[in-house]
């Protein structure tokens, strides 16, 4: 008989105990998503604004303190948010380990990547001449 | 990955038919899935004819009637056939419910009858509930408490206190809810789902109950708790018509509140 066979269903169930941990993503997971409610009704607003706007129109509205600084906020709360979404859904269908492992690894890279990314574009259009 | 289809051992097969007698009056087909672990066939579902006319109102006594006047190889757990053991939670016309609380008449068409999903089956609708009943076990559901209670008193409750635990108390533990539950579909190994939740809050609002940390403590794991995505089939199908996911979230809020 193999170890599995042998073990109780209670030591399978309880098996590594509570990681006591899961609460803070929780939290944050739903402080995001508040933050991207208006965050998301103004980049609408943005775009709209931007509809038929050339790139010196664009420069000019983003350049304005208030648009460049929700803009930032807005990537840097759509990424994080995405970060702790896609986490959540990995955990839940990929169980392969090392797969699993990858994942969620290559989601972080990416996430903080693309967050980096688009606010030195902010910057860059909005310090840009 | 988790798994969407089924095994090829385990794909369901159309299985025998039945026919009622000649002189039945009002025909009901019931098409139920059989699977023999003493065999190596494929599961298959086969097709009883049930003259309604001489059957009880109850899916159960179809079920019963089946067993005794048709096929006798027929397996399924029942006992109290009243809604209050729990036994025999079964799959029936798409939803998790007990048979003998499920009227004929509610089912459209033909009643199709299935075990409780994503458990291992035994045999045709009795699944094997070890796992279940040892998540239940992990809990540690029975007041725990620190203080030794006076030699001449019992552990009081006001009235207020104990209303609380109305909604939780009547679990019967039939597993309707978490084998409903896609979450405890994928992640059954570690996620505690709803039924065991529901316990655990039970155990949680108890106000004679002393251990409410530490029963939070043991709870506070991405998989044991945090599973739940409030995809509500849990409530939704609940025989007993209690909502586990509402005590899911109570100790989802206690959660927070500690913190803050």
């Amino acid at each position: 008989m193999n170890t599995a066979d042998l073990q109780t269903p209670l030591k399978r169930v309880r098996g590594l105990g509570s990681a006591k941990s899961g609460t803070h993503h929780f939290i944050v997971q739903r402080i995001t998503a508040v933050a991207l409610i208006p965050l998301v009704l103004w980049s609408i607003w943005l775009a709209l604004m931007l509809l038929h706007a050339d790139y010196v129109a664009a420069q000019a509205l983003l350049q304005q303190p208030l648009n460049a600084v929700l803009m930032i906020a807005f990537v840097l709360a759509l990424f994080w948010h995405a970060q702790l979404g896609l986490q959540v859904v990995i955990e839940d269908y990929v169980h392969t380990r090392w797969r699993e492992i990858t994942l969620q690894v290559a989601v972080k890279f990416l996430c903080v990547l693309g967050a980096l990314a688009c606010a030195l574009a902010v910057v860059r259009i909005a310090l840009g001449k | 990955m988790a798994e969407f289809t089924l095994p090829k051992n385990s794909k369901v097969q159309k299985g025998k038919k039945y026919p009622a007698k000649a002189d039945a009056k009002n025909v009901r087909t019931f098409r139920i899935y059989r699977w023999d672990p003493d065999d190596s066939a494929n599961p298959r579902m086969d097709e009883y004819e049930i003259d309604l006319a001489a059957c009880g109102p109850m899916v159960l006594d179809a079920l019963i009637k089946i067993k005794n006047e048709v096929d006798s190889t027929l397996t399924f757990r029942r006992s109290c056939r009243e809604g209050i053991c729990g036994s025999c939670a079964m799959n029936i016309d798409g939803t998790n419910t007990l048979a003998c609380t499920k009227a004929i008449g509610e089912c459209k068409g033909d009643v199709k009858i299935h075990p409780l999903p994503s458990m291992p089956v035994v045999k045709d609708l009795v699944p094997d509930m070890t796992h279940f009943y040892a998540q239940y076990a992990s809990i540690k559901p029975w007041i725990r408490t620190q203080s030794t209670p006076l030699p001449d008193q019992e552990r009081l409750q006001s009235k207020e206190d104990r209303s609380k635990l109305d909604g939780l108390y009547e679990c019967i533990l039939c597993a309707c809810c978490s084998t409903a539950c896609p979450s405890y579909w994928w992640n059954s190994d570690r996620y505690l789902g709803p039924a065991i939740l529901l316990q655990a809050y039970r155990w949680i609002a108890d106000s004679r109950d002393e251990d409410t940390g530490a029963r939070l403590d043991d709870l506070e794991d991405p998989f044991k708790l945090y599973r739940c995505h409030t995809i509500m089939n849990c409530a939704r199908t609940c025989p007993k018509g209690l909502n586990p996911a509402k005590a899911i979230a109570e100790i989802k809020q206690l959660m927070v509140a500690r913190q803050s």
